[in-house]
């Protein structure tokens, strides 16, 4: 056994001669100390088998699939939305023909809050942010020309979760593709939403009582469907560590879990359903050791909770860069820094992967942007190597003794909702919030002092040129005055007693505890009813939710 | 960062900050208030999911001299002129409104012209915001003796 106590005092002579850089901070970016070396000595109380295990194998630290990508490449995944269905289509097809495989659908502000496109609420937001989804006439123009049973598609909506799920559904019937052969996900992860992200529209329990209902509705009748994908980017984009991120995520994991065997399903009949979404920084070897880290801990987590389906245990996960990390200053170098960040995800297992474009902290990107940063993920599969290994950083005693850390930090937060009396009541007294804001003053604290280093923000700077000289995405304000005009249309062209007859089911199945919400929602989109107006239906049955607007 | 050491004469003034519109990206906002706050002002927040009536009126009842909006959903050419009429409105023509999001230069241009005095977007250091407010306050506070 080699003598790491002498090396150590090797290095600490050594440094006493020439000192370490004076402006170099040795801390990953959520602020972890970092050694100069490490050594078998950091890894010693791991065991292998019970530990690491073999790809595809309890407790999954190196991967979920056997042959992860030597068998088959991650899914190229960019998120896209703008403007009304017609011109996201166009973007769709776009990005088909450039090799991308599979779609992820950004929608607009009214839709991601329960808005029509004419609501008063909804003015100047139409089409801006992503696409605006008004019914399921909108859903069928957006999947124009798309064979809805070939692509899988995500789609990135919350508190609107089941209707969008609804206008899916009803949009594939159109095609005359049933629903057993749908694949893809929505987010549908409310608790992120009160913790982070803010678009929610009523409290965490209806909430939590419509997610389950779609559990059990997407069991039965759209059983390759992601009904859920539990998300720390958003809690990590609002300015929280590495460890926090991870560990509020997996406790939303565990709680959708747990509310779903309460709520009467069998944990491996949904289970296996449950996915999830990280962020991924430009902290290399932090980010790596997170995904391992997420993967062992949910594994073990879920087995306890009597699992006994292997595919129960497997956290499979989406990555997406960092937007935060992007700058506004020399927007060039975002196509580096996603290079790195885009890396770090494939080290790290990701199952598919959304690469940012280097003009998002400007504007929507541009065609040409979002182009480069697919090409980083297919230079990433196809030039560097990097996927011929399954997760080749495994034993690494740095990454393997950053992988324990990030873990031992998820467990401490465990700790510290159960002791506040668990999830809702950790929400509701504001926890997640204060702890992710505290976070986000520290690192900005960092950057204006000069201690975190950006390029081209607080150092290399260099000449002052115009980041608006970029050619940006331009929204036409007129396509919101079309967009109402669509809505209005499909209102003034459907049958007006079977949409009155779909909406009192909707609510009596809100009211009442045996019927399925998710089910009612599907007849609902089926007869055309707009996403406002069932959102209405929820709102006046539980009530609009404030209590978070202002923490 | 702000230094929060010394106190600036000027601190004493009341600015409101605010979220109009649906936007959950309130990230920038905080951090504004905390460095405002720090920085001696006295801040509001509305919190999130405001609309421009509730936002005017806010500012009438806390009788503030500047309204910052946090706006990151591409509705500022909709919420900016909102708020700015229903001030003007209310009587508050004279409020110093600023502002902070993703907002391209085309936009920022016609803005300024509406009567914006300002637009800070990404990457901005919030000591350069406190540095504008103060420089700000202390001109109308030398106005007001004079």
């Amino acid at each position: 056994m080699p003598d790491f106590e002498s090396a150590k005092a090797a290095y600490e002579k050594a440094i006493a001669k020439t000192p370490e850089r004076k402006d170099a901070l040795f801390k990953t970016l959520s602020g972890g100390e970092v050694k100069p070396l490490y050594t078998p000595a950091d890894t010693q109380g791991d065991d292998y088998q019970k530990d690491l295990g073999f790809p595809g194998e309890f407790p999954y630290t190196r991967g979920v699939h056997t042959t992860m990508y030597r068998g088959r490449l991650w899914t190229m995944r960019q998120f896209a939305g703008f403007g009304t269905s017609t011109e996201t289509n166009k973007r769709f097809h776009y990005l088909l023909e450039h090799g991308q495989t599979g779609l992820s659908v950004a929608f607009d502000f009214p839709t991601l809050m329960g808005y029509d496109s004419d609501h008063n609420r909804s003015r100047g937001e139409v089409g801006r942010c992503g696409v605006a989804i008004d019914s399921v006439d909108d859903m069928s123009d957006l999947f124009d020309g798309i064979p809805m049973d070939q692509v899988s598609t995500s789609m990135t909506i919350n508190g609107p979760a089941a209707m969008l799920f609804a206008f899916y559904i009803a949009a594939a019937e159109r095609q005359g593709v049933s629903s057993e052969k749908l694949r893809g996900t929505i987010q549908n992860d409310i608790l992120k939403e009160y913790h982070a992200q803010n678009s929610w529209l009523i409290g965490p329990e209806p909430s939590i009582r419509i997610i389950t209902d779609i559990f059990k509705y997407a069991a039965k009748s759209v059983p390759q469907w992601n009904t859920i994908s539990i998300s720390g980017y958003h809690i990590r984009e609002a300015g929280s560590t590495a460890g926090q991120e991870l560990a509020f995520t997996l406790a939303d994991g565990l709680c959708y879990l747990d509310e779903g065997v309460k709520a009467g399903l069998e944990i491996d009949d949904f289970a296996p359903r449950l996915s999830f979404f990280f962020d991924v920084h430009i902290d290399f070897f932090e980010e790596i050791a997170k995904f391992r880290a997420a993967r062992r801990i949910w594994a073990r987590e879920v087995k306890k909770r009597g699992a006994k389906d292997p595919k129960s245990m497997l956290l499979r996960t989406h990555a997406q860069t960092a937007g935060v990390s992007l700058t506004a200053q020399q927007p060039e170098n975002n196509i580096v820094r996603t290079a790195f960040e885009a890396l770090a995800a494939v080290l790290g297992g990701t199952q598919s992967l959304h690469t940012n474009s280097y003009d998002e902290a400007l504007a929507l990107p541009s065609e040409k942007a979002v182009q480069i940063a697919l090409r980083t993920q297919q230079i990433v599969a196809h030039e560097t190597g990097v996927p011929n290994v399954i997760d080749p950083l495994g034993g690494s005693y740095f990454v393997e003794a950053l992988t324990d850390r990030i873990e031992a930090e998820a467990y401490e937060y465990f700790k510290r909702i159960e002791e506040l009396g668990g999830m809702f009541a950790a929400i509701d007294s504001g926890f997640f919030r204060r702890e992710i804001a505290k976070s986000s003053f520290m690192q900005q604290r960092e950057i204006e002092t000069g201690r975190r280093k950006i390029v081209g923000v607080n150092c290399f700077d260099g000449e002052h040129e115009d980041p608006h000289a970029q050619p940006l995405l331009y929204i036409d304000p007129k396509l919101e005055e079309e967009q109402k005009r669509r809505v209005q249309r499909t209102r003034a062209t459907r049958d007006a007693l079977k949409v009155e007859a779909a909406l009192r089911k909707l609510e009596e199945a809100c009211r009442g505890k045996d019927q399925n919400v998710m089910a009612a929602l599907v007849d609902c989109a089926r007869v055309r009813v707009t996403q406002g107006e069932m959102c209405d239906v929820c709102r006046k049955v539980w009530g609009e939710y404030r209590k978070l607007a202002a923490v | 960062m702000a230094e929060t050491s010394q106190a600036h004469p000027n601190r004493r003034h009341r600015i409101l900050v605010a979220k109009p519109g649906l936007d959950g990206h309130d990230r920038g906002a905080k951090v504004v208030v905390r460095a405002l706050t720090e920085a001696g002002y006295e801040v509001i927040y509305t919190g999130l999911h405001q609309e421009p009536e509730s936002v005017a009126e806010a500012a009438l009842q806390e009788d503030v001299e500047a309204v910052g909006l946090s706006i990151l959903s591409g509705a500022h050419m909709t919420l900016f002129p909102a708020v700015m009429e229903l001030l003007k409105q209310n009587g508050m023509a004279d409020v110093l409104v600023f502002g902070g999001g993703i907002v391209p230069q085309q936009d920022i241009d016609a803005l300024k012209k509406l009567g914006v005095a300002e637009i800070f977007t990404p990457g901005t250091d919030t000591a350069a915001i406190v540095k504008y407010l103060d420089a700000y306050f202390t001109a109308k506070d030398a106005q007001r003796k004079a």
